[in-house]
């Protein structure tokens, strides 16, 4: 029995609490309401949803590695897919069945355009950050500005209706009865974390976010790295905004804003120290997962929107404090 | 010229007045409709709300901090007034606007504690309280919008007010609200309170480095408790005589206002990291955002364009702000 609370100690207290966590979440709500909550659908529609915020929430991670953060993500998301939609109607036509099939090639270029944008604009916040040393709360407010603002100069106002079929799939679809949005975010999940804990990239940027002059003293190419980090960012961000176009057949400049706040909570809760220099993939993943089944239960029983607004806000002042509980020794 | 350059190094709201002036005489020159006494009243009313807010933010920056919360507070204190002028009666303006106050002020020390005693960033922090407080407010208070024939008249009386009125070239009165002197009323205060209070110069000191502060001898629990407790009941303040001026009390009101009033405050000179900005120049800030922001049309710009130019502005400022400060950074 010691033996087993000894490995189990071993294994980070923050992913135990996590688990912890989304069980009694899991299991409040299915005491609540079994019959609507316990159903097969409810699962399912999670793994259609939940992966655009997850990769919200990842991309909010690396940036807060290094003590930054990223208030532009949802501008980039809503940009790229805003883009790639417009590409589509311009070599296809805007509606009709000429769009639904477009080829595989051009969905793809498509795809490379939305990565590009995503790309480009996070090494945009990166020179503004690195370069320019503007503080990036600031730099990230107003790059976020800019691209939600090029989003509504580009579509005027409204939705950009209508993505190929092939498009739709990434959102929509599902390969050996797995949503292939899940499948896109465990791989990307599994991509970022192999970055963050196995490559020197990853260690530099832990090293940074715990103290930037010590990392630069110790000869850490510290502009470069935290550059790198917010093209990734930039780049996460827009695979999140290829996910939500293709699950929803449309792309709007004000799209996912509710979004923001969720992936901050996500990040906080999954035990990153928005200071720097602490970050958990797997912390990501269990965080997504409590809340997912928290906001599903909540809207099974009929709760407004508004009150699922107060319960995110409560529940990251929550988690604040509980981090603090956590880190009362230091 | 390095005269000039010295004169902007030693005080900053030179360089902001020498762009408001800019900005004014080339919107000017390319359509002098500007000039009309009716457009400068109108952009000076349209400053009061945006620049009370901005002294708001202006403490909370000037302690190296960020306020995104202000706007749902200022929401949360005015409708929950003007809701209670209705149910309970009362008429009158002292009350009420005490009443506003209060619960910013409130809902600011709950910000404090927060910052204080958890030790979050604030930028986190006042995420979730002004998401809870907006989710409470439209998710259990109400959604319905509190138009003009319900409002409390007197209130409306208030914000009527007219210090002067001139006759323009075509016969119409052009009017100067006299909530221009109330902004000019809180203003002082606050500059009464930074610049000749010890107070004032320990919200300064905070901003500067906080183990320095300590050890000079401030307390720096008070001074926290002061810095968001304050800048909340300006923010309540601000609310209920933004409701006044518009004659409606509306809970989805000012979403995305915080972006505009942090560009005015970084617009103003102040930086991020702290003890660095002044009154004069969030005021000149502020009135800058407006003038540039309410011109577009008569630039005969598309208003599409608005959030592109706010984020421009922001980046533009921060980054001259980041510059001015690369010694101490680096």
């Amino acid at each position: 029995m010691t033996a087993i609370a000894q490995r189990l100690r071993r294994i980070d207290t923050n992913l135990l609490q996590l688990a912890l966590l989304t069980l009694l979440i899991f299991g409040g709500m299915a005491a609540l309401n079994p019959e609507r909550f316990l159903r097969p659908y409810v699962f399912e529609s999670i793994t259609f949803v939940a992966p655009e915020l997850g990769l919200l929430a990842i991309a909010m991670m690396v940036a807060m590695l290094t003590g930054g953060i990223d208030l532009s993500v949802i501008g980039i998301a809503n940009l790229s897919c805003i883009l790639a939609g417009l590409f589509f109607h311009a070599v296809g036509a805007p509606r009709g069945p000429e769009l639904a099939n477009l080829s595989w090639p051009l969905v793809t270029a498509g795809i490379g355009l939305a990565l590009g944008t995503g790309l480009l604009a996070g090494a945009i916040n990166g020179l503004l950050i690195t370069r320019l040393r503007v503080t990036p709360i600031l730099a990230t407010i107003g790059t976020g500005q800019v691209f939600t603002g090029i989003c509504l100069v580009l579509t005027g106002g409204p939705a950009v209706v209508g993505f190929p079929k092939r498009w739709g799939l990434i959102g929509n679809g599902t390969a050996f009865g797995i949503a292939v949005p899940l499948i896109v975010f465990l791989a990307v999940a599994a991509l970022v974390w192999f970055m963050l804990a196995r490559t020197a990239f990853g260690i530099n940027l832990a090293l940074i976010g715990t103290n930037a002059r010590a990392a630069a003293f110790a000869g850490l190419r510290t502009g470069r790295t935290v550059f790198l980090s917010y093209v990734l960012t930039g780049g996460l961000a827009s695979i999140a905004g290829i996910l939500l176009s293709g699950r929803t057949n449309a792309a709007k400049s004000d799209y996912g804003v509710s979004y923001l706040l969720q992936a901050v909570l996500i990040a906080v809760l999954a035990g990153t120290n928005p200071a720097g220099g602490r970050a958990s993939v797997p912390g990501i993943v269990l965080a997504l997962a409590a809340l997912m089944l928290l906001s599903s239960g909540l809207q099974i029983m009929r709760f407004s929107n508004f009150l699922v607004d107060l319960i995110w806000g409560g529940f990251l002042l929550l988690s604040i404090a509980l981090a603090a509980w956590r880190n009362r020794t230091r | 010229m390095s005269g000039i350059a010295n004169a902007f190094r030693r005080h900053p709201e030179l360089m902001v007045a020498a762009v408001l002036v800019l900005t004014v005489v080339t919107i000017g020159l390319v359509n002098p409709v500007f000039w009309q006494p009716s457009n400068l009243f109108s952009l000076l009313r349209a400053s009061v709300v945006t620049g009370i807010l901005g002294l708001a933010v202006l403490l909370v920056m000037l302690s190296g901090g960020i306020d995104v919360s202000f706007p749902a507070f200022a929401i949360a204190a005015m409708y929950l007034t003007v809701k209670a002028m209705i149910a309970w009666g009362f008429d009158s303006i002292l009350p009420a606007f005490a009443m506003a106050t209060g619960i910013g002020l409130l809902l600011g020390l709950v910000n404090a504690v927060f910052v204080h005693y958890l030790r979050m960033i604030p930028l986190i922090v006042t995420l979730g309280t002004g998401t809870a407080v907006r989710g409470f407010i439209l998710g259990v208070v109400g959604t319905s919008q509190i138009n003009i024939d319900q409002m409390p008249p007197k209130l409306i009386d208030f914000a009527r007010t007219q210090l002067f009125s001139v006759t323009q070239a075509d016969g119409s009165q052009a009017g100067l609200s006299a909530m221009v002197l109330v902004y000019a009323v809180v203003a002082l205060l606050i500059h009464l309170l930074l610049r000749h209070t010890m107070l004032g110069r320990g919200i300064y000191a905070l901003g500067g480095g906080e183990e320095a502060a300590r050890r000079v001898g401030f307390n720096i629990r008070q001074t926290t408790f002061l810095i968001y407790g304050l800048a909340g009941a300006i923010a309540g303040f601000a609310g209920l005589l933004h409701g006044a001026m518009i004659w409606t009390a509306n809970p989805r009101d000012m979403v995305g206002l915080e972006l505009d009033v942090i560009a005015a405050v970084v617009l103003g000179g102040a930086s991020i990291f702290g003890g660095r900005g002044t009154v004069i120049g969030t005021i000149l800030g502020g009135l800058t955002l407006v003038v540039i922001t309410n011109s577009l049309i008569i630039l005969g710009i598309d208003t599409t364009w608005q959030r592109v130019v706010v984020g421009l502005i922001v980046i533009a400022a921060t980054a001259a702000t980041a510059w001015r400060d690369r010694k101490r950074i680096a």
